[in-house]
């Protein structure tokens, strides 16, 4: 309990507020690497996961790919890249968005593949082409779930930045690695926290997205259902 | 696979979990007790100790092997730790000898030492040991933080110690350990013993291991902290700067040993390896154990202490 009260007084500093070694910096520093990174995950796996899902295809594939990713320990990595690439930004960002990929290509394809069969031939029935099918279906219901694989792909990359710090990179690990040869455990628990509170708060945030992106009228059956009005109604739709 | 009845589904679950008690009953020993032996050595025997990292394991190794050539009993209990768990292992008696590091075990005894070269750190140290245990003599060998350059840097600015770098125009980045912010013999030191007024860390953490090697060969950093004893200062041709104030203090090998095994044979044999244990021997070793042969430390012991003829 100490310690805690140690790191919250490490924060309350205001020393600590100032500089390149700041919080401000290094919560910027953070939360830039963290959105480039997702940022690009998405780039390269959003677009793949939603033709699968939409296809049907490659479940047979996509979910050992995905899994197997998540087994790279991303400090071996890290550390792999750097002796092959040199102590730089990029070899962090690379072993980052391999961390990244798995979630958001999980909920990409989820996202599309859940999407009702019988609402999607609804659609090819009436005329809709693939494209149309897609954006105008499939897309709009599945887009929570597709939110989703990014939001945990967001908060374990916000996590794992951290580890980066072994190299000469900024962010809340600087804090972690910094303290930890010379005992400051203060510093070490106040980096820890900050990065605990900063992924609290982008997964806040994406929470609050993810509800909003889902569709009027699947909000409206939700709570017809709700309250009962909603058997006949489901009845017809299907 | 569970069966149908109610009794036999007990019956079933009694068995597995004597056999589960049974099997956890078998394992000995608490896994929270500390490694090595539970047989304590006979009395007259010498256990030897090691630190956690490679080369403290080949020099205790070292000792091991000349002891038992001079028909003196040895048992070994090596790669325990950090500092202050194989002082409180010699200190509680498992342990009675280990290799270690004149300047460091002087500061880690007296953080206010203002001792630096190798025969003041040794005069300090033999008074600050505590009493029962003591120092015997250290060995040429030396294994410190150094300052490194490449030669093509060295060349094109002439630079060769330390005190070359207050005249430099260009600015610098240190490839080092964090902790090299706050050590004395770090940024603080280059800036106030020898000027250096453009200086940058670059944290690295890996202790002047190979990501910081090929920083410093690549030119990512102008210098880099890499141990003294590190095959890579050679492997790469790096120019070590020399360090005429003793900003980095002294680091010779020394045995540091419960005095009642002490007797005077013990004290002959050690003192004997000490004295013909250098630096360019721990470069070489490290090498061979750490390098593409990989070596065993045991090994690499004897094929030492036969080239040296010392027995």
């Amino acid at each position: 309990m100490s310690e805690i009260l140690l790191a919250l007084g490490w924060i309350a500093n205001p020393v600590n507020w100032v500089g390149v070694a700041g919080i401000p910096n290094r919560v910027g520093e953070h939360l830039s690497y963290s959105s480039v990174t997702v940022l690009i995950a998405a780039v390269i796996a959003m677009p793949l996961g939603v033709v699968l899902g939409h296809t049907r295809r490659g479940k047979f594939w996509v979910v050992p790919v995905a899994g197997a990713l998540r087994a790279l320990p991303t400090l071996g990595l890290v550390t792999l890249l750097a002796l092959l690439l040199g102590i730089g930004i990029v070899p962090p960002l690379i072993a980052l968005i391999v961390l990244a990929i798995p979630p958001v290509l999980a909920g990409a394809y989820s996202g599309i593949e859940s999407v009702d069969r019988h609402t999607v031939d609804a659609a090819r029935s009436l005329g809709m082409t693939e494209w149309q099918v897609l954006t105008r279906v499939e897309l709009p219901l599945g887009l929570p779930l597709v939110i989703g694989g990014v939001r945990s792909a967001a908060l374990q990359v916000i996590a794992t930045w951290t580890i980066a710090a072994i190299l000469p990179v900024g962010g809340l690990g600087r804090y972690i690695f910094d303290g930890l040869p010379v005992q400051n455990y203060a510093e070490m628990l106040a980096g820890s926290m900050l990065v605990i509170v900063l992924a609290l708060v982008a997964d806040g945030v994406f929470a609050l997205v993810q509800k909003g992106v889902i569709p009027r009228g699947v909000v409206a059956r939700q709570s017809a259902s709700s309250s009962d009005g909603g058997t006949r109604r489901r009845l017809h739709a299907d | 696979m569970m069966p149908k009845n109610t009794s036999s589904r007990v019956g079933a679950l009694i068995t597995l979990g004597t056999v589960v008690v049974g099997l956890v009953g078998c394992s000995s020993g608490s896994p929270l007790s500390s490694s090595g032996n539970g047989a304590s050595a006979p009395s007259g025997t010498i256990t030897v100790g090691s630190a956690g990292f490679a080369e403290s394991e080949i020099i205790a190794q070292v000792y091991a092997h000349a002891l038992a050539i001079n028909n003196i009993e040895v048992s070994k209990r090596l790669t325990i730790g950090q500092r202050d768990v194989y002082l409180a292992a010699l200190k509680d008696g498992s342990i009675d000898l280990i290799p270690e590091y004149s300047g460091n075990l002087l500061q880690y005894y007296n953080a206010n030492s203002t001792a630096k070269s190798g025969p003041d750190v040794m005069a300090a140290l033999k008074n600050v040991v505590p009493s029962g245990f003591e120092v015997l003599d250290q060995a040429p060998a030396e294994d410190k933080d150094s300052y490194n350059v490449t030669a093509e840097f060295s060349a094109a600015y002439g630079v060769r110690s330390l005190a070359d770098l207050a005249s430099l125009t260009i600015p610098v980045t240190v490839g080092a350990n964090p902790e090299f912010a706050q050590r004395p013999y770090g940024i603080p030191g280059l800036k106030g013993t020898y000027g250096v007024s453009n200086v940058v860390l670059a944290p690295v953490s890996d202790s002047g291991g190979p990501l910081t090697v090929k920083a410093l060969r690549e030119g990512s950093v102008q210098m880099a902290d890499i141990f003294t004893t590190s095959p890579a200062i050679h492997d790469n041709n790096f120019v070590t700067l020399a360090d005429p104030q003793n900003l980095i203090i002294a680091q010779n090998v020394v045995p540091l040993i419960n005095s009642a095994k002490a007797s005077s044979k013990v004290k002959a044999v050690l003192n004997a390896v000490s004295a013909a244990l250098t630096t360019e021997d721990l470069v070489a070793l490290n090498g061979k154990n750490q390098g593409d042969e990989k070596i065993e430390s045991g090994i690499l012991a004897k094929e030492w202490l036969a080239q040296k003829h010392l027995f």
